[in-house]
């Protein structure tokens, strides 16, 4: 099953300067895990003790798959991945 | 250095002082490339707070989709202090991700008057620009490239 993932300007070492990239896998897990054995150090940047890290935001189309299960979100055929920083910061 | 139309800079001070004592937050997009901000985009914060800022995830993500189709970046990323200095914090540095972006800071904490400064902010570590307020980018050198200003 093949997606199409965005790759966001901060990760794009990784990509050869790629902005997007195909991968393969049912879930956003497996999707991850097939970017990895690709382009070899993005999974360290997107999760972290098993779990997505919290100022990096994963959406599959329209959905940000925190409010879709995270990493245990669905992937189908043809999917668009968006993976992106989140904008933040503050005073504190 | 920063090179930034006056225009904007009151666009983003007036958002600052509206969303006083919350921070505010925004972007100012250009063309891939120019390193010229002109689209100024405020955006709500979704943590709605005075010592913290976030883009809602929802929001994020048609912002980013908007820039990607008319082939602009995000050239300065803006939020405001309400207590304290225009400098980042280390939250700012921690969680900046956007390393070719100017990250712009506006402190309100004084009623009649305002602090604003830019840095870069690359794997955590801060380093201050200077900023250029023009009229307009015509007579000004924004980029390697030289686009005209329309």
């Amino acid at each position: 099953m093949a997606v199409t993932v965005s790759i966001p300007t901060i990760l794009r070492t990784h990509t050869g300067g790629e902005k997007s990239v195909l991968a393969a896998g049912s879930t956003v897990a497996e999707v991850i895990d097939d970017l990895e054995a690709n382009h070899g150090g993005l999974k360290s940047r997107l999760v972290k003790d098993g779990t997505l890290h919290r100022f990096v935001n994963i959406y599959v189309n329209d959905e940000d798959v925190r409010f879709a299960g995270g990493l245990a979100a669905k992937v189908a055929d043809g999917d668009n991945v968006t993976i992106l920083p989140a904008v933040a910061g503050g005073a504190r | 250095m920063l090179t930034i139309r006056r225009d904007l800079v009151e666009a983003m001070v007036a958002h600052a002082r509206r969303d006083h004592p919350d921070e505010a937050c925004g972007v100012l997009a250009g063309p891939e490339g120019s390193d010229r901000p002109e689209r100024f985009i405020p955006m709500l914060n979704a943590a709605r707070s005075p010592t913290f800022y976030e883009f809602d995830s929802a929001d994020l993500l048609k912002l980013y989709r908007e820039m990607a189709a008319n082939d602009e970046v995000p050239v300065v990323i803006y939020h405001s202090h309400t207590a304290t200095e225009a400098y980042p914090s280390r939250t700012d540095a921690k969680i900046a991700q956007e390393p070719y972006a100017h990250y712009v800071l506006i402190s309100t904490r004084e009623p009649d008057s305002h602090e604003l400064r830019s840095f870069r902010i690359v794997e955590g570590v801060i380093t201050e620009e200077p900023v250029e307020v023009v009229e307009s980018y015509r007579f000004a050198h924004t980029g390697p490239d030289d686009v005209p200003e329309q």
